[in-house]
């Protein structure tokens, strides 16, 4: 017998991914968000925190992967806090209610991440203060609160993806294509810093696994990487030339690029702004993790490697281009 | 803690009084297999002993007090002398129960008394476990200076009772080596008020540094009474860098333990146990090595059995039987000096800066070797003596060094190969009794405050040899010299040879060259000056400065093979690069010398084939050959140019097969990087390289535990490289076993890599990781001129093709570090500690 998978957030990248790859294997899948996920599945339009809407949506679901969040560099804290927190409440108590068995809770590393270089480390416990900005305490706090709800009925383990990219990503891939487009590309200390990221295809696998092993690892959080950290300078550079464009030339000391962010982020409040002081410090120091427990405890491997990656993100982008 | 317990028992005078102490069997019941009893000093407290107790195994009792008045135990307002504090500890065992076997450990000031209670229950001892401490005031010192300072009226009070400067400057020593100020804060928690700090004071001002003082008649007994532990096992350990308990202690102790093991922890200090990470695991690899003492061993059964503790020693049974066929009935290493005495023939010749060389004969080597022996006599030199040799090489370095060998004497041989700083830590660490130099030798000598009786090497000459005077019959398991590794990774490591591990050395290198009386040695390589007399073979040191191999050029060899119609040549890398860089100089005459060359040895660091394809077309009718060894033994295995020309590209640098009498085996890579227990001799199986000789060295000096981790296959050494055997039996060397980098998809050796991408184009490469240990992230590091430290995309996507892997990163620099000595090998550790910082990136 299928199983029903509720995904939520399929509007974004890795929602939607994530929902294609349980539609291949042949589950039941149920989509979750605002607008409309233009997938072959049955859809909800709810927002998180529509309790009702929610609590319809849950019916007769076997597990949840909960990708949906405010993720942003600016905006008010309260639009964080309804949408990454109580989203996130309503989410497991209407899971519990609903009798699921197995809850992904979508994380991010940023969420135990307090300003120093991450050289190697597994995940660290999230710290919902030390965290910096609002989207970051705001997950924090989400992590805590899903892991927590997790009883023998109800496992919940966390998944933290480290910077997702891939044909079709609206973040860090269209950022640097849209710099590097106006010939306003630039790297911060030179782009010495080795930092992981995640093909999207590994990502929504990932997930898949965690919800899988989500008995097994009830509890843990998990950070998610491609396991091939590469200095700020080459992804960037090779984002830049995947689509046609030249690879980055000049360079910004740190601490410059850093009074810039925090500038950026007081003139552009409402808007997202080309630089912020998150950015500069994710772009200046070094963010890579030790992924044994997660690949071990996960029974998962990322079957995409960044060179078939960055060939299957030119391909995309210049096919589109032309 | 679940450890902590209080006990009131009765003290010397009989009254009631409550000790603090941490106990592993707190709380448990039945007979332990043994008991550590373990005493702190002043002004610390049980505290100090917890990873001890932590570690120690299931079986075993660790107890560790604190005394009284001091730490958590009571107050007792009674001044506690010595002698009474040995009382004190032995009613508290006593009271305790504390029947079965036990050794003492103990630190600072605990020293004393933990012997004294040694001393009074022989029949329970089982051993004597030493750290950092004292019984006896050895005339020389002038270290306690800092204590007499704070013993001084006036001082005493406000040091040691009144604030509490004394604790704090106790644990300052370790704050500076890592100590955390939690761990710092606990050292002071006993001592909070004056009141508590009481005992502090008291304690100092009952160290004895006069005779009349109540407490020195039982110091001198417990000193004294020690030289009678000679069944015991005992274990010394040590922080050479502690400025009241320095290194004259620990040589007094040895004086008084002479069968004690010893391992000085390299940049310790005076709270070794918290400045030495591994202390705790090597003082329980020392015990776990004891015979076992079974509980059900009666208490006289255990005084009867006085075990004798050999020292550990690489070569077992199988070696010797080995060595016996190189070195015959040979008694001592002086054999061809004396065999040859009446031969008017050069034995040595030093080239000067004119192209001529002095000559010197194998009857004026053999009468002035005779001559100092006889002079080192009598300035005081003794069998077994120690002494640094601090003489540039020559006829004078080899006629001293045969001249110590004669009379059973220890040469201690380091030169500024290491650096000032690396020999000056090198001859400490030796702590020779004597110290023979010339005039710059003696000189910086003193500049390293070096101790120990200063011989002037010109003195000595003018020595006239007395008839009669008969040289002692030297045994060949005695030690005949102290020499030093090139400290490329990690401080040099002492390296004690005894007189048939050299005479093996000789022996092999005599036999393997099939050298006779008919060749002359060219040494551009210093150590093998030496050895020539010793095999019976002349021997020419090139116009060079023998201790930086770079400093070769082709036409000072040329004139040095002429000069003694050189059939060998010895030399490291770097001479010959110099070489090949010079050779352009050479006269018709300079390379017709150069191509009467039978044997052209190139060895201390990989050579790179190219230089060797170009001395081939210098010495055109040698055999180019690469011997593969270590300070340790050398040579191990060999290859010559033919053979590595058909062996061609591996993973790693090939070596060639082991030489006669040499056993070649492999012990696996575990994922961690370390090297397992199992050897193996499967092919291309990747592992830390062991071998079994009878030329292996006998142990490290002063390392205990070093020589235990390198010996840990009773008779074979661990050589720290790593590689492994091809089909056919031959070794390639894919690096150190300290470089390995240890990926999440398991270890992964260097020098494989970095050839491949020196092929690609790369000047020099080195191969290293960053990150945590068993997840590390894997660098490529070559030697560009170009800006920056990341390289371009294009260079970068290069070498990832041409070595076929990923680097996570491709770095550049103008430069590698490299060890002084041999000038070529790569530090590896340095250059990953470099990559680390840049790709952690800007740290705020």
């Amino acid at each position: 017998m299928s199983r029903t998978i509720l995904v939520t957030g399929a509007t974004g990248m890795l929602g939607r991914v994530t929902a294609q790859q349980l539609l291949e294997r042949g589950d039941t899948v149920r989509v979750m968000q605002r607008g409309d996920a233009g997938l072959a599945c049955e859809q909800f339009r709810a927002d998180l925190t529509d309790t009702d809407g929610v609590q319809l949506a849950m019916r007769g679901v076997d597990g949840v992967i909960h990708c949906a969040a405010k993720v942003s560099m600016t905006g008010a804290r309260a639009d964080f806090q309804r949408v990454n927190v109580t989203g996130t409440q309503v989410m497991l108590h209407a899971a519990q209610q609903a009798g699921v068995a197995s809850f992904v809770h979508v994380s991010t590393p940023s969420v135990a991440h307090v300003g120093r270089p991450i050289v190697g480390d597994d995940a660290m416990p999230a710290d919902p203060d030390g965290a910096r900005g609002n989207y970051a305490q705001t997950k924090a706090q989400a992590e805590v609160i899903a892991l927590a709800s997790t009883t023998k009925e109800f496992s919940v383990c966390a998944i933290r993806p480290h910077l997702i990219w891939g044909p079709g990503d609206e973040q860090l891939v269209a950022r640097i294509l849209a710099r590097a487009a106006a010939g306003r590309l630039f790297l911060i200390d030179h782009g010495h810093a080795l930092i992981d990221t995640t093909y999207i295809d590994n990502a929504a696998d990932a997930l898949v696994h965690a919800l899988d092993a989500c008995e097994r690892v009830s509890g843990q959080a998990f950070v998610v990487s491609n396991g091939e950290p590469r200095s700020v300078s080459e992804l960037i550079e090779r984002i830049a030339v995947a689509g046609g464009y030249p690879p980055p030339g000049r360079s910004v000391p740190g601490p410059i690029a850093l009074l810039a962010g925090r500038l950026a982020e007081r003139i552009w409040q409402n808007t997202e702004p080309p630089l912020t002081a998150f950015l500069v410090e994710q772009l200046s120091t070094a963010h890579w993790f030790d992924q044994r427990r997660t690949r071990a405890l996960l029974s998962w491997n990322p079957r995409i490697s960044l060179d078939t990656g960055f060939t299957r993100l030119a391909q995309h982008l210049q096919g589109a281009a032309s | 803690m679940r450890w902590s317990r209080t006990i009131t028992a009765p003290d010397h005078t009989g009254a009631q009084v409550t000790w603090h102490l941490l106990d592993t069997w707190a709380d448990r019941a039945g007979t332990p297999r043994l008991t550590l009893l373990c005493v702190h000093g002043n002004p610390t407290w049980s505290f100090m002993w917890r990873t001890l107790l932590d570690a120690a195994p299931d079986d075993i009792r660790v107890i560790a007090v604190d005394q009284l008045d001091m730490g958590y135990s009571q107050r007792t307002s009674t001044l506690r002398r010595l002698a009474d504090r040995v009382e004190d500890l032995s009613r508290l065992t006593e009271h305790m129960n504390i029947t079965g076997p036990v050794i003492t450990v103990a630190h600072d000031w605990g020293g004393p008394i933990s012997l004294g209670w040694a001393l009074s229950h022989r029949s329970q001892l089982a051993g004597i476990v030493l750290l950092n401490t004292a019984v006896h005031q050895p005339p020389t010192s002038h270290a306690p200076s800092l204590i007499r300072l704070a013993r001084a009226p006036g001082i005493l009070p406000f040091n040691t009772k009144a604030t509490p400067i004394f604790i704090k400057a106790t644990t300052a020593l370790s704050r500076r080596r890592g100590m955390t100020a939690p761990i710092a804060d606990q050292y002071c928690a006993p001592y909070a008020s004056a009141a508590r700090r009481q005992a502090v004071q008291d304690f100092v001002a009952d160290i004895p540094m006069e005779d009349s003082h109540p407490s020195m008649q039982p110091l001198h007994a417990i000193a004294e009474g020690i030289r009678q532990l000679n069944d015991i096992p005992a274990l010394l350990l040590w922080g050479p860098d502690d400025p009241v308990f320095s290194d004259i202690y620990l040589h007094d102790l040895e004086a008084r333990l002479p069968h004690a093991d010893v391992h000085r922890y390299h940049g310790a200090s005076h709270l070794v146990i918290e400045d030495a990470p591994t202390l705790v695991e090597d003082l329980l690899a020392w015990i776990a090595a004891l015979p076992q003492h079974r509980n059900d061993v009666t208490a006289e059964a255990i005084d009867a059995t006085t075990t004798h503790w050999p020292p550990i020693n690489a070569t077992g049974t199988d070696a010797e039987a080995t060595s016996a066929q190189f070195t015959g009935d040979q008694s001592t290493l002086l054999h061809q000096v004396r065999h040859m005495a009446a031969v008017d023939q050069p034995c040595l010749i030093t080239m000067g800066r004119s192209g001529n060389g002095q000559v010197v004969s194998w009857r004026t080597l053999a009468d002035r070797v005779a001559r100092i022996a006889c002079g080192v006599q009598r300035r005081g030199v003794g069998a077994g003596d120690r002494v640094s040799v601090l003489i540039p090489p020559g006829p004078e370095l080899v006629s001293v060094i045969y001249a110590l060998w004669s009379i059973g004497a220890v040469a201690v041989i380091a030169d500024k190969g290491l650096g000032v700083q690396g020999m000056r830590r090198a001859i400490r660490s030796a702590a020779p009794d004597h110290v023979i130099g010339s005039r710059q030798g003696l000189l910086l000598a003193r500049t390293c405050g070096i101790q120990g009786a200063y011989i002037s090497v010109s003195d000595l000459a003018g020595m006239r040899e007395q008839s009669g005077e008969d040289l002692p019959n030297v045994p060949d398991a005695a030690e005949a010299v102290v020499v030093f590794t090139s400290g490329a990774t990690g401080p040099a490591k002492g390296v004690v040879y005894t007189h048939r591990q050299v005479g093996a050395t000789m022996a092999l290198l005599s036999q393997h060259y099939a050298l006779t009386a008919a060749d002359t040695l060219v040494a551009a390589f210093a150590p093998w000056a030496i050895l020539g007399p010793g095999i019976g073979v002349a021997s020419v040191i090139p116009d060079m400065d023998v201790t930086a191999p770079g400093t070769l050029r082709a036409d000072a060899l040329a004139d040095a093979i002429s000069a003694g119609n050189g059939t060998v040549v010895w030399a490291a890398p770097a001479a010959l690069r110099n070489v090949e860089a010079t050779s352009h100089r050479l006269t018709a005459a300079q390379r017709a010398a150069l191509a009467g060359v039978r044997l052209m040895l190139s060895a201390g660091a990989p050579v790179p084939i190219g230089l060797l394809d170009d001395m081939a077309a210098l010495f055109a009718h040698a055999s180019i050959r690469t011997p593969y060894g270590m300070t340790e033994a050398l040579p191990i295995a060999e290859a010559d140019l033919t053979q590595i020309h058909a062996a061609g590209q591996g993973n790693g640098v090939y070596v060639g097969h082991a030489l006669p009498g040499v056993e070649i085996m492999i012990a696996a890579l575990n994922p961690d990087g370390s090297s397992a227990l199992e050897l193996s001799s499967a092919a291309d199986l990747t592992g830390e390289i062991v071998v079994r000789a009878a030329h292996l060295r006998d142990r490290y000096d002063r390392l205990w535990a070093t020589t235990l981790q390198a010996s840990r296959n009773p008779g074979w050494h661990r050589t720290g490289d790593v590689g492994h055997l091809d089909a056919a039996g031959a070794l390639r060397i894919e690096g150190r076993l300290a470089h390995v980098v240890t990926t999440s998809a398991g270890p992964l050796t260097p020098v494989g890599l970095e050839q491949a991408a020196i092929a690609a184009g790369a000047q020099q490469a080195a191969v290293v990781g960053v990150g945590p240990r068993g997840t590390q992230q894997v660098i490529l590091i070559v030697t560009d001129p170009g800006r920056g430290h990341l390289v371009d995309a294009q260079e970068r996507e290069h070498y990832r093709r041409a070595c076929s892997y990923p680097f996570a990163a491709v770095l550049r620099t103008d430069a590698f570090p490299v060890d002084i000595r041999h000038n070529s090998k790569v530090d590896r550790i340095a250059l990953a500690h470099w990559a680390d910082g840049i790709l952690a990136g800007s740290r705020r």
